[in-house]
């Protein structure tokens, strides 16, 4: 039941499986284990950035096709699901034909930008996304008019979803209103979306992307057209990663450039897939988990340490929480020294390997 | 030689600024093993080559079945029946045995009476079948390399030097496997500089020297004559008597 739930790609760890069980149940019961809105909020971006870790991988670790588009495509869904709230007013009808605009614009311009540049080699691909991305950046900055450009837009959602509508009085000592709600459509949506994404790796089209990553030529010798599989993997990595733009939309209530379209967010998306493991799904889980905990929390960690080291030379300076950077920094070069197949890869090929 | 299932005329190809093949003639029989045979460096890997799609010729035609597929794009050439076993193996080193032959079958099925002949050809493949293709040994790739084109029935299979680098007793079992195939009424074109194995499994010979066809005839005509041997090809095959 599992293992076709899982479309037969099993961890093959047991720390690995440990691990993957421990943020499972802490995300599917974020809102009663963590209650407060700082933890609840961490646990949904870590939802959404899993979708969006492992859209990226889809391409990056599966197809062998680097691009620098991947966040444009998370701004679309999250700019369609936003200016169609605002145009048709807070309904469902207009979070539904938002969501499918987003992702439906965004696998559109995936299969353009593939179609005019997958036959060639794959830097090109890599400079034409980025240069799209940036026009795209620009020009919503520029639009003001549209998406209220540098400074975004504040979005209304549907009523449901905000702490204002309340179903119930509490549950173990959680309130049941519009944000839990907003949590569990945010979960409930970023599940669906991995197990299909689990299942299209796994399928004949995803060992076919494999086989062209590895051979290109080999895999046209035996009667792949690699341009349309590549372009293919294209759209459908877009069109998720704008489904998970569109949840942080909801989430969030709010679209902006920096927010949803910025090179950072780029680079994010790019460590979190090295981090976790390229070329494996389970690695965007890992990945975005550990990178988003990093980032809400490194600061308080730090803050803490520093108190504690009070008086001792140095320490103080060094652990300031205003040098959260320096040590995110390290952590990173860290990680990706000791486990240059990423934490996935590294499990999986590790001594506590389970005999397959 | 009369219905061939493929023939080149005045093919001609270029790679970069070298002009490779220089006007390439000949036909490859139904139902027959044809050798193409000659020095390295002749152009015999970019015929086979440029039959396939992967170099486009810049003049001449191939016709394959009565197709003229000349223009065709690679996959499409592959989709009507040509298997092409390419020098270098080619296989997918990070999918398992399993995967790389399941890819290799245009309907994404293998029929399990097949598989079994292959597995009596090739047992190695039937031991690692789940496993990784890249840890196999280099004649187990190429085992894999000449069974994935036999994961289907093909029209015409273009096997170039499955023979190279591999030990006397893998190149007897390789042998082997192609006799089995050729037995089975399969139309082969094949690139081979072990001259034993040519020799044995060759009905045609065509010759190449510097991108054009010196000669073409049975292989009998060829083993018969030891001094069109020497004529034709030096004495690199000398060794092969």
């Amino acid at each position: 039941m599992i293992g076709t739930l899982l479309s037969g790609d099993l961890p093959r760890s047991r720390i690995l499986t440990a691990l993957l069980v421990v943020i499972f149940l802490g995300l599917a019961l974020a809102p009663f284990l963590f209650p407060g809105v700082r933890s609840v909020d961490t646990a949904a971006r870590i939802s959404i950035f899993i979708v969006l870790v492992a859209s990226y991988d889809l391409l990056l670790g599966y197809a062998g096709i680097v691009s620098f588009a991947h966040t444009m495509f998370f701004g679309i869904g999250a700019y369609g699901v936003a200016l169609t709230l605002q145009a048709m007013g807070r309904g469902w009808d207009a979070v539904l034909i938002g969501t499918l605009a987003g992702a439906g614009t965004a696998a559109a311009i995936a299969l353009v930008i593939g179609l005019f540049s997958l036959r060639v080699r794959a830097i090109f691909f890599a400079m034409i996304t980025l240069a799209v991305a940036s026009a795209v950046g620009v020009l919503v900055s520029q639009l003001s008019g549209l998406t209220g450009g540098e400074d975004g837009l504040n979005i209304q959602i549907p009523r449901e979803l905000t702490p204002a509508f309340k179903f119930g009085g509490e549950l173990w000592g959680v309130k049941l209103n519009g944000k839990l709600l907003a949590y569990y459509l945010v979960f409930g949506t970023a599940l669906v979306l991995f197990l299909l994404m689990l299942r299209i790796v796994n399928s004949p089209f995803g060992r076919t992307l494999l086989a062209v990553r590895e051979n290109d030529f080999r895999a046209e010798a035996i009667g792949y057209p690699v341009v349309r599989y590549r372009t293919a993997a294209t759209c459908l990595s877009a069109a998720i990663a704008a489904l998970a733009g569109a949840l942080y939309a909801l989430w969030l209530r709010y679209v902006g450039p920096e927010t949803v379209l910025s090179m950072e967010l780029m680079i994010d998306i790019l460590l979190m897939v090295v981090i976790g493991g390229m070329g494996t799904i389970w690695g965007a889980v890992i990945g975005a988990t550990l990178f988003v905990i990093a980032q809400n929390y490194l600061q308080e960690v730090m803050g803490w340490a520093s108190a504690a080291t009070e008086g001792v030379p140095l320490l103080p300076n060094l652990l300031d929480p205003d040098r959260w950077l320096l040590w995110l920094g390290l952590l990173f070069v860290l990680s990706v020294y000791f486990f240059p197949a990423g934490i996935v890869g590294r499990l999986r090929a590790g001594k506590w390997n389970d005999p397959k | 030689m009369s219905d061939p299932i493929l023939s080149l005329e005045g093919v001609y190809t270029d790679i970069a600024q070298y002009h490779i093949l220089q006007g390439v003639d000949f036909t490859v029989p139904r139902g027959a093993v044809t050798m193409l045979l000659g020095r390295n460096g002749v152009g015999k890997t970019t015929t086979l080559r440029t039959i396939m799609g992967h170099w486009r010729a810049r003049a001449g035609s191939i016709t394959f079945d009565g197709i003229d597929i000349t223009r065709l794009p690679t996959p499409a050439i592959a989709r009507m029946g040509v298997g092409y076993v390419p020098e270098t193996m080619g296989i997918f080193a990070d999918l398992t045995v399993e995967e790389n032959m399941i890819l290799a079958a245009a309907s994404g099925r293998l029929d399990p009476a097949r598989l079994e002949r292959i597995f009596a050809a090739f047992p190695p493949l039937k031991t690692f079948w789940k496993g990784q293709a890249g840890t196999l040994s280099g004649g187990q790739k190429q085992m894999l390399s000449i069974a994935r084109a036999m994961a289907e029935d093909r029209r015409l299979y273009l096997i170039d030097e499955p023979t190279k680098g591999l030990a006397p007793a893998i190149v007897a079992t390789m042998a082997g496997a192609l006799k089995a195939l050729k037995n089975e009424g399969a139309s082969i074109l094949m690139v081979e500089q072990n001259f034993a194995v040519a020799r044995a499994l060759g009905d045609f010979a065509v010759v190449m020297d510097d991108g054009r066809v010196i000669w073409s005839g049975t292989m009998a005509e060829l083993v018969g004559d030891g001094l069109l041997q020497e004529r034709l090809m030096g004495l690199s095959l000398a060794a092969g008597h």
